[in-house]
């Protein structure tokens, strides 16, 4: 990170390193968050939970990145809340290095707090208007009284520069900074303390098509360069194929199907993976060869979520144990090692076409039916 | 196929019978800090029972366009010139009683948000038959009939029931339906859908992608497809028109585009989004730059403080002389048709995976 990088070097992107040294950063376990729902009148008392995280296990090696993909409401966000502890888990633990940070207090926290940074998905609303860049930028290294050698403001001048932004611009106020100007600015916030760890909350799906690209290049820049380990939270299938080594499929707060990169984008073994996978809109004009599979309907609410398998209410495959028994995440024969899976009846590991489409969707499966009778 | 003329006022190819024809459309707003040209000399065409994919960033004007084509533009501090023709009738100048007419009955309108386009007050099912209300002089009960009839055929299940529901009892996908029913309750000509998926799940995208698709083959409405999203247009739309500050810089049909595209734009927007079958030890190559601001728009080529093949061009043309979109398929760009075509065989293919 020599001063003199320019903000076209800055842009450059080294090829990304495959390398996870293999040693865990991060462990959780049995991670649960429930957010209890009050009423009643006039002393409101708990009516219920939402079980926005209900049991998860993951493991991030140092260096690694890692993506946690789902639809809206699968518990993603707050899965990433929950390990930067700015939400309090209900259950489970989570271990950073071998140490427990579960029930950590505020002071055992502090100095982990400073190698686990977040960005943030708005660049709008997670920068204070009030705040010169310089000052954002140097926040953390003032909280946690860090002097690093030349002085803060050298130090953000830096940082600036690593992320593709004019050192100038130190004393510049957030709104005279585009979308995703913005977006590197929390980036350059996140690198302040040399974390070990970064939690990206779908850090670019705010951004324009073309200055997607741009961010996710940078990201891929500071983690092959600094060699620090990413939790890539997104919906986008595609992004997080490219950005991450391993990925979880989150379904209604629970993983059901975790595993490196390959694996899960080719040889998915959940049903749901399958939609999610196909339910993805390619460019490809000629891409015929992949598989049709149209679910029905929404995802369930997560305040009273399906019992046994959360999946089986859109599932086509199941059966009556899918609705007494929860699956287990377990490597299924013939995956790889780390590809685990919790169905009881899982698909076979293909992307390509069935020989008949899945349409459970009724307007769908009507109208198309139809045509195929008059054809 | 869709045929699509540039220049102003001149006659469409003989033999088709454009459904929609919009003509050197301009659309000027004056606010505090000046004048902004969202769209600035616009021509399309669209055939009935077609779909046309307008694709953009945020600003390039692909909303403001059909904001205008359904009259829905403030009148006050917007300054609209140019054509639009619906079915031979003119538009712009039209009335608001004219429109009303037509609004809701001819064309209807799609829009992003179903929770904020739908009325929190009123049942979902008074809010789908009231088109068909005003439009026919149906009575409430017929427009409830028909009403419970349209939900069913958007796929909610129960339209019995649910027909008395309000918005907020309705799922994101749900209310994305019934937003589809109340526009083609009517059967209308023309439908205009602006980023209907965006805000939705992307399991729940395909389904109401799909569900469009199979819709207009049984309505036979043309549709104009607004998105930011290149995968979702190339899934339903016959024809594509890329957008870039206002202007289009790019048509044909969507084969012809995503294929061989041919405008510095389109390259960028398509080598900058990642691909589920794209290598990913090779990095994005993402648009420099960002978009410009329409107060102030660059002169010549409004996309050349971003494009990298200036010098291929040379001189300081692009910085200076606007390029012109050609008729029917074409780029407005001052590269040749070889430079075109040889700088995306071997820059721009190779990035595209």
């Amino acid at each position: 990170m020599s001063k003199d990088t320019t903000i076209t070097k800055a842009d450059a992107v080294p090829s990304p390193r495959d390398g996870a040294s293999g040693e865990t950063l991060l462990e959780v376990t049995g991670l649960t968050k429930h957010f209890p729902i009050h009423a009643g009148f006039p002393i409101k008392h708990k009516v219920g939970a939402v079980q926005a995280v209900d049991g998860i296990d993951l493991t991030i090696h140092t260096g690694e990145s890692f993506g946690l993909v789902g639809e809206s409401g699968c518990g993603k966000s707050t899965t990433g809340r929950l390990i930067t502890r700015l939400l309090e888990p209900t259950g489970g633990k989570i271990s950073y290095r071998g140490r427990d940070i579960t029930r950590a207090t505020r002071k055992e926290m502090m100095p982990v707090r400073s190698e686990i940074q977040m960005i943030f998905q708005d660049p709008y609303s997670s920068l204070n208007p009030r705040q010169t860049v310089g000052t954002i930028i140097g926040g953390p290294m003032e909280i946690n009284n860090i002097n690093p050698p030349g002085g803060r403001e050298q130090r953000v001048r830096e940082l600036l520069e690593t992320v593709g932004l004019n050192p100038e611009h130190y004393n510049r106020f957030p709104h005279e900074f585009s979308g995703g100007q913005r977006q590197r600015i929390g980036v350059a916030r996140a690198l302040a303390l040399e974390p070990k760890l970064i939690v990206a909350d779908e850090p670019v799906s705010a951004l324009d098509v073309s200055i997607q690209a741009q961010v996710v290049n940078l990201l891929q820049k500071v983690q092959a360069e600094m060699g620090i380990a990413f939790l890539f939270i997104a919906h986008d299938l595609a992004i997080v194929r490219h950005f991450t080594q391993r990925v979880a499929v989150m379904y209604l707060g629970k993983i059901v199907e975790v595993g490196d990169r390959d694996s899960i984008y080719n040889r998915p073994r959940h049903p749901y993976t399958h939609a999610l996978l196909s339910a993805v809109p390619e460019v490809d004009i000629d891409g015929e060869d992949r598989e049709r599979i149209r679910l029905a309907g929404d995802v369930p609410s997560p305040i009273n979520p399906p019992s046994g398998c959360r999946f089986r209410t859109r599932c086509w495959k199941a059966r009556d144990v899918c609705a007494s028994e929860e699956p287990p995440l377990i490597q299924l024969g013939g995956n790889r090692d780390g590809h685990l899976t919790a169905c009881h009846f899982p698909e076979e590991p293909t992307i390509a076409a069935r020989e008949e489409d899945i349409i459970l969707d009724p307007a769908l499966a009507a109208i198309e039916g139809a045509a195929e009778k008059t054809l | 196929m869709t045929t699509m003329t540039k220049t102003e006022g001149e006659p469409a190819l003989p033999g088709s019978d454009p459904f929609l024809s919009v003509r050197d459309l301009h659309v000027r707003f004056s606010t505090e800090d000046g004048i902004v040209k969202a769209v600035d000399g616009l021509s399309f065409d669209l055939e009935r029972g077609k779909t046309l994919g307008i694709v953009g960033e945020s600003g390039s004007g692909k909303s403001v366009t059909n904001l205008t084509v359904l009259g829905l533009h403030n009148p006050m501090s917007t300054t609209v010139t140019g054509e639009i023709l619906l079915d031979g009738q003119e538009l712009t100048g039209a009335s608001n009683r004219t429109l009303e007419k037509l609004r809701g009955n001819k064309m209807a309108m799609i829009f992003q948000d179903p929770l904020t386009a739908l009325s929190p007050y009123y049942t979902v099912g008074r809010q789908i038959a009231e088109p068909f209300m005003k439009h026919t002089g149906a009575s409430k009960r017929e427009g409830r009939a028909k009403a419970i009839e349209m939900l069913e055929k958007v796929g909610i299940p129960q339209p019995k029931t649910r027909v008395d529901d309000y918005p907020h009892q309705f799922s994101g996908g749900m209310r994305q339906r019934a937003m589809i029913a109340m526009s083609l309750i009517c059967n209308p000509d023309l439908l205009i859908a602006d980023e209907p998926t965006t805000a939705l799940d992307v399991t729940v995208q395909a389904q109401i992608l799909d569900l469009l698709k199979d819709l207009q083959q049984e309505f036979g409405s043309a549709i104009i497809l607004i998105t930011h999203d290149l995968g979702v247009v190339s899934k339903i739309a016959d024809d594509l028109l890329v957008m870039y500050a206002g202007r289009a810089v790019e048509r044909g049909s969507v084969r012809e585009v995503i294929k061989s595209p041919q405008h510095p734009y389109t390259w960028g927007l398509l080598s900058s989004m990642p691909r589920l079958s794209s290598d990913v030890n090779e990095p994005l190559s993402p648009i420099p730059g960002t978009p410009p601001s329409l107060l102030n728009p660059p002169t010549g080529c409004a996309f050349h403080p971003r494009c990298e093949f200036l010098d291929l061009v040379g001189g300081t043309r692009c910085a200076t002389d606007r390029p012109d979109l050609p008729a029917g398929r074409g780029s407005a760009c001052h590269l040749t048709a070889e430079q075109k075509q040889s700088v995306f065989i071997e820059k721009i293919q190779p990035r595209l995976g």
